[in-house]
C-alpha cells in the first residue's frame, strides 16, 4: 500500500515537473522543474530496486549536467520574450500528436504486449542483494568493452568542450598566421607627400 | 499493486511532454536540449522498469550507457552554444543556418 | 648420412626470406640507397638458396616432410590448409629456382644499374621468387593455385616494368590476358578436384585416384562424356598450356621479351614457364590414369616443340630467337611428361633452367654492350670484345643443341629415346608423330642456336660505328653469374645422370623415389633399359646427336663460311620464309578472329548499355540524371529544424506502435 502511494506521488510529481519544463516562461524555471523531475524519477528508480542508478541520476544529472545548464543560461544573455513569439502557434499540432502518441503508448502498455514474461508486481529483492555490486559484476565483465568505449567518449567530450570554448588571453601576444599571409600592401605602406 | 504497465505509462507521459516541448520551444536551443533530456529520462525509466520486472540486470547497464552519452551530448551541445553565442550574440535557431545550402 | 627430420623453421624461411626482403625494399625502397636495396634482396635470396641446398642434401639422405602449418580458409566442408610437401621432386625445383634466382639477382645489380626503378625491380624479383617457391613447395592445389597466380602477377608487372614504353604495356597485358584463359582452365580443374575428391590436399587426392578410376566416375560436358580424371587433367593442362607457352596459348611468351633481360632469364626461361611441367609431374598420380590426357599432353608438346623451332629459324631479334627456343624446349618437357617419362621431363627442366638462363643473361650482356640493340643483323665479331660472354654463350649453345657432354644432351636424349619407346594403346600414331617432331626439332634447335651465335660473335662486323666505341666486356657482377650458370650448363647433366641417378628406369629406385608415379605398363624408360645398352659412347649411335651435329654444321656453313647463302636461301624459300618470319601468322589470326569480335562486342555493350541506358537513357534523361534529380528533391527534407526531425521520429514511433498493437 505504502509502495503504491509512493509510486503515485513520484509519478504525479514528475509529470507535473515535466509540464513545468515545457510550459514555463523563464528558462531558469524550466531548469528548476527539470531538476525536480529528475529527483522524482530517481524516486521511481528506488522503487524499482535500482538504488545505484537512482543515486547516479541525482549525482550526475542534478549535480553536474543541470548545473552546466544553469551556467550556460547565466552566461548567455537570452532574450526570453523574443524566443516565445508564436509560442502557442504549434500547440494544437504538437498537442494532438502528443495525445495520439500517449494514447498509443497507454494502449500498448495495457494490452500486455510488453508485459509478456514479466512479473505481475514489483517483487522486491532481499536486503542482502547489492544492486551496485550486481551492476559492477556485469559491467566489468560482459560489458567491459562498452564501458571502455563510454570512457573514451566521455574523454573526447571533455576535450571537445574545452577546445570549443577556450579563449586565448587578450593580453598575450600571439602570431596570427592567416592575418600575416593575407596582409595587403595598403595595410602597411602609406604614401606621404614630401 | 504497481505493475510494469504503470511505469510504462509514466514514461510515456514524460516522453510525450518532451515531444510537445520540442514543438513549442522551436526557437530556444536550451529548451530543446532540455526536452531531449526529458525524453531520454523517459527511456531510462522504461529500461529500469523492464530490467526490474524481467529480472535482467542488462537493462540497468544500458541506462548507464544512455546517461554517459546524454552527459556528453549536453556538454558538447552547450559548448557549441557558448561559442556560437560569442560569434553571433544570439542562440536563436533561425540564426543557426550558415550550413544550410 | 643418417636421416634427420627437416627443420620446419628452415623450410618456412626459404620462401619467407625473399618475401620479407621484397616487402622491405618495395615499401621503403624510396628511402633506401641502391646499394642497400640490392644487398637486402640478393642477400635474402642467396640465403634461401643456401638453405635450399641444405634441405636438398637432407632429402637426398632420405628425409621428407608433409604437413600443414595453418588453415587458409574454411567454408563448410571446404577446407584449404597452408602446408608444405617436401620430397625429391620439390627439392630439385627448389634448388633450381633459388640458384637461378640468386644468379639473376646478382646479374641485375650490373644490368639495371642507374635505372630509376632500381629498388622496385629488386622488390618484384624477390617477390616473384617467393611466389615460385610457394608454387613448388605447397602441399595442396590451392597453394599451387596461389603460386600460379602470383607468379603470373609478377610476370605481368615485370614485363611492363618500363611502363613508359607502350609496347611493354601492351606485351604485359597480352601476357596477362592469355594467361587468364589458361588460369580459368586451371581453376576449373582445381574445383573439379574438390568436387570429385572432397579435398584439395595432394596426399588425400592421390590416394583416392585409383579408387575413382575403378568406379569410372564421369561427367558430361557439352554433350561429351568425360571420365572425371580426364576432365580434371585436361582442365589443369589448359592452365599449364597458358603458363608454359604451349600452342595455341604461346603467343605471349615471345612478346614478354619486352621486359628487362634478367626477367626473361628468370621468369620466361628458367622458372615460371616451367611451372606447367612441374605441375604435370607433381600430379603424375592423376595423369597416369588418363590415357586421353597423356596423349593430349604429348600432341600439344610435340606441336609446340616443332612449330616454335621453325619460327626460331628465321627471327632476327636475339631475345626472340631464345624465346621461341624456350617455347620449343618446353614442348620437349611436356612430351616427356606425356610419355610418362616424368623424370626425364624434370631433368630437362633443370638443365634447361641453367643453360637457358645463361643464354638469356649472356644475350643481355651483349645487348648491354651494344647499347640496347637487339637485332642480330646489327652485331657480329663481338667475340673480340667480350671473351667471357663469348665462351659462356658458346657453352650454353652447345648445351641447348644437345652436344655431349654438356647438360642438354643427357636430358634431351633421354626424352627422345623415351618418346620412341612409348606406345599408346589407343592412340598409336601419337608416339611416332611426337618422335618425328622432336627429332626434326633437334636439328632445327642446333641450327637456330648457332645461327644466332655465329651472327652475334662471328660473321662480318655489322656493328654501327657510334656503338663501336662503347663495346667492352661487361663488369664482374654480370660475368660472375654467367660463369656460375655456365658451370650448371656444363655439369648439371652429368651430375644428374651419374650422381643423382635421375635416369634410373625404375623410378622408385632412382632419384625421384616415390615422388613421381608411373604405371609399369607405361614406363618407357624401363622398356628402354630392356631394349638397349646405355654405355658411355652410346650417344654415337643415337640419331639426335648426329642431327644436332648436322644442324650446327649447316649453321656453320651458312653463317660462318658462305655468308651470302642465307639471303639466297630466303629468296628461294619465298612464301615459306615470310610465313615463318611472321610466326605462322598467329598474332594476325588472333587479332582477326578473337580480338576484333571481342572488341566489337565491347563497343556494342558500351554504346547500348552505358551510353544509351545509363547516361542518356530510356527513363527520363537516363539513370544518372534521374538519380541526380531525385537527390536534389530529397535534399529538401533536410531542413535543419529539430522539431521537423522530431515529427518524423514521432511518425515512426506511431507506425511501429500501431503495427505492434494490430499484430502483437
Amino acid at each position: 500500500m505504502l509502495e503504491t502511494a509512493f509510486f503515485n506521488l513520484f509519478a504525479g510529481l514528475s509529470i507535473f515537473a515535466g509540464l513545468g519544463v515545457v510550459l514555463s516562461r523563464n528558462t531558469m524555471h524550466a531548469v528548476m522543474f527539470l531538476i525536480f523531475c529528475f529527483f522524482n524519477a530517481a524516486g521511481l528508480f528506488f522503487l524499482l530496486d535500482a538504488e545505484f542508478l537512482g543515486i547516479i541520476l541525482i549525482l550526475i544529472y542534478v549535480g553536474a549536467v543541470m548545473v552546466l545548464f544553469m551556467f550556460a543560461i547565466m552566461m548567455l544573455e537570452v532574450n526570453v520574450s523574443k524566443m516565445r513569439d508564436n509560442f502557442l502557434q504549434y500547440l494544437p499540432l504538437g498537442g494532438m500528436i502528443a495525445v495520439i502518441l500517449m494514447i498509443e503508448f497507454v494502449a500498448a502498455s495495457t494490452t500486455g504486449v510488453f508485459t509478456e514474461g514479466a512479473k505481475a508486481t514489483a517483487e522486491h529483492l532481499a536486503m542482502d542483494v547489492n544492486n551496485t555490486k550486481e551492476i559492477g559484476q556485469v559491467l566489468y565483465t560482459k560489458y567491459l568493452l562498452g564501458f571502455e568505449i563510454a570512457a573514451i567518449i566521455l574523454l573526447v567530450a571533455l576535450v571537445g568542450a574545452i577546445v570549443l570554448t577556450i579563449r586565448g588571453r587578450k593580453d598575450a601576444k600571439y602570431q596570427n598566421i592567416s592575418k600575416q599571409v593575407n596582409v595587403r600592401r595598403e595595410d602597411r605602406v602609406r604614401k606621404v607627400s614630401m | 499493486m504497481v505493475g510494469l504497465s504503470e511505469y510504462l505509462i509514466v514514461a510515456a507521459a514524460l516522453f510525450s511532454l518532451g515531444v510537445i516541448g520540442l514543438f513549442l520551444n522551436r526557437k530556444n536551443v536550451i529548451a530543446i536540449l532540455m526536452c531531449i533530456e526529458l525524453m531520454l529520462l523517459a527511456v531510462n525509466i522504461n529500461l529500469v522498469a523492464f530490467s526490474h520486472f524481467l529480472n535482467d540486470i542488462s537493462g540497468q547497464i544500458f541506462v548507464f550507457f544512455v546517461l554517459t552519452v546524454a552527459a556528453c551530448e549536453v556538454a558538447i551541445g552547450l559548448a557549441i552554444l557558448v561559442s556560437f553565442y560569442r560569434l553571433r550574440r544570439s542562440i536563436e535557431i533561425e540564426d543557426i543556418n550558415t550550413l544550410q545550402g | 648420412m643418417e636421416v634427420t627430420a627437416l627443420n620446419t623453421t628452415e623450410l618456412l624461411a626459404i620462401p619467407a626470406l625473399p618475401l620479407l626482403a621484397a616487402l622491405l625494399v618495395g615499401l621503403f625502397g624510396w628511402a633506401l640507397k641502391e646499394k642497400l636495396s640490392h644487398i637486402i634482396t640478393s642477400g635474402s635470396v642467396i640465403l634461401s638458396a643456401l638453405l635450399s641446398i641444405h634441405i636438398f642434401t637432407q632429402v637426398l639422405a632420405g628425409a621428407s616432410f608433409e604437413g600443414n602449418f595453418w588453415t587458409w580458409m574454411v567454408a563448410g566442408d571446404f577446407v584449404v590448409p597452408v602446408g608444405m610437401m617436401i620430397d625429391r621432386l620439390t627439392v630439385i625445383m627448389m634448388i633450381t629456382v633459388t640458384i637461378v634466382s640468386a644468379c639473376v639477382h646478382i646479374y641485375t645489380i650490373g644490368y639495371m644499374h642507374g635505372d630509376p626503378g632500381y629498388s622496385r625491380f629488386f622488390s618484384y624479383i624477390s617477390a616473384f621468387t617467393f611466389s615460385m617457391l610457394v608454387l613448388v613447395m605447397g602441399n595442396n592445389f590451392f597453394t599451387l593455385f596461389f603460386g600460379w597466380e602470383a607468379v603470373g602477377l609478377f610476370s605481368y608487372l615485370l614485363i611492363g616494368f618500363w611502363y613508359k614504353r607502350e609496347s611493354a604495356n601492351y606485351a604485359a597485358m597480352k601476357a596477362f590476358i592469355v594467361n587468364r584463359i589458361g588460369d580459368f582452365g586451371f581453376l576449373v580443374g582445381v574445383l573439379g578436384v574438390w568436387y570429385f575428391f572432397g579435398s584439395v590436399e595432394y596426399t588425400v587426392v592421390f590416394a583416392k585416384v585409383p579408387e575413382l578410376f575403378a568406379q569410372h566416375a564421369s561427367l558430361s560436358f557439352m554433350g561429351w562424356e568425360f571420365s572425371a580424371i580426364t576432365f580434371i587433367c585436361l582442365a589443369l593442362f589448359i592452365g599449364a598450356m597458358g603458363k608454359s607457352g604451349q600452342v595455341p596459348l604461346h603467343v605471349w611468351l615471345p612478346d614478354s621479351m619486352e621486359g628487362p633481360t634478367p626477367i626473361s632469364a628468370l621468369i620466361h626461361a628458367a622458372t615460371m614457364v616451367t611451372a606447367g611441367v612441374f605441375m604435370v609431374a607433381r600430379l603424375s598420380p592423376m595423369f597416369e590414369f588418363s590415357e586421353v590426357a597423356l596423349a593430349t599432353v604429348v600432341v600439344v608438346g610435340a606441336i609446340t616443340a616443332w612449330m616454335c623451332a621453325t619460327i626460331g629459324l628465321v627471327q632476327n631479334d636475339i631475345k626472340r630467337v631464345i624465346a621461341y627456343s624456350t617455347c620449343s624446349q618446353l614442348g620437349y618437357m611436356f612430351v616427356a611428361c606425356g610419355v610418362s617419362a616424368y623424370s626425364a621431363g624434370i631433368f630437362h627442366l633443370m638443365t634447361h633452367a641453367y643453360f637457358k638462363a645463361l643464354l638469356f643473361l649472356a644475350a643481355g650482356s651483349v645487348i648491354h654492350a651494344v647499347l640496347a640493340q637487339q637485332d642480330i643483323r646489327k652485331m657480329g665479331q663481338l667475340r673480340k670484345y667480350m671473351p667471357i660472354t663469348y665462351i659462356t654463350m658458346l657453352l650454353a649453345a652447345l648445351a641447348l643443341s644437345g652436344i655431349p657432354p654438356f647438360a642438354g644432351f643427357f636430358s634431351k636424349d633421354l626424352i627422345i629415346e623415351a618418346t620412341m619407346m612409348r606406345e599408346f594403346t589407343e592412340y598409336g600414331w601419337v608416339g611416332s608423330f611426337a618422335s618425328f617432331a622432336l627429332l626434326t626439332g633437334v636439328f632445327m634447335t642446333a641450327f637456330y642456336t648457332f645461327r644466332m651465335f655465329f651472327m652475334t660473335f662471328h660473321n662480318s662486323d655489322r656493328v654501327e660505328p657510334e656503338t663501336k666505341a662503347h663495346l667492352h666486356e661487361s663488369p664482374k657482377v654480370i660475368t660472375i653469374p654467367l660463369i656460375v650458370l655456365a658451370l650448371g650448363a656444363v655439369f648439371s647433366g652429368m651430375w644428374g645422370v651419374m650422381y643423382l641417378d635421375i635416369a634410373n628406369p625404375e623410378i622408385a629406385k632412382g632419384f625421384f623415389g616415390t615422388s613421381l608415379f608411373v604405371l609399369d605398363a607405361h614406363n618407357p624408360l624401363m622398356k628402354l633399359a630392356e631394349h638397349g645398352e646405355h654405355g658411355m659412347f652410346h650417344f654415337l649411335l643415337g640419331m639426335p646427336f648426329w642431327l644436332a651435329v648436322g644442324g650446327i654444321s649447316l649453321a656453320y656453313v651458312m653463317y660462318f663460311r658462305e655468308t651470302a647463302m642465307p639471303a639466297k636461301f630466303a629468296k628461294a624459300a619465298g612464301p615459306v620464309y615470310t610465313f615463318l618470319l611472321n610466326k605462322w601468322y598467329w598474332d594476325e589470326f588472333y587479332d582477326k578472329y578473337v580480338v576484333a569480335p571481342v572488341r566489337c562486342l565491347g563497343t556494342f555493350l558500351w554504346k547500348s548499355g552505358d551510353l544509351a541506358m545509363i547516361d542518356k537513357g530510356v527513363i527520363h534523361r537516363g539513370i544518372v540524371d534521374s538519380i541526380k534529380d531525385g537527390a536534389a528533391r530529397m535534399r529538401a527534407l533536410q531542413t535543419g529544424m529539430v522539431f521537423h526531425y522530431a515529427f518524423a521520429m514521432v511518425i515512426g514511433v506511431f507506425g511501429f506502435l500501431t503495427y505492434l498493437l494490430l499484430n502483437g
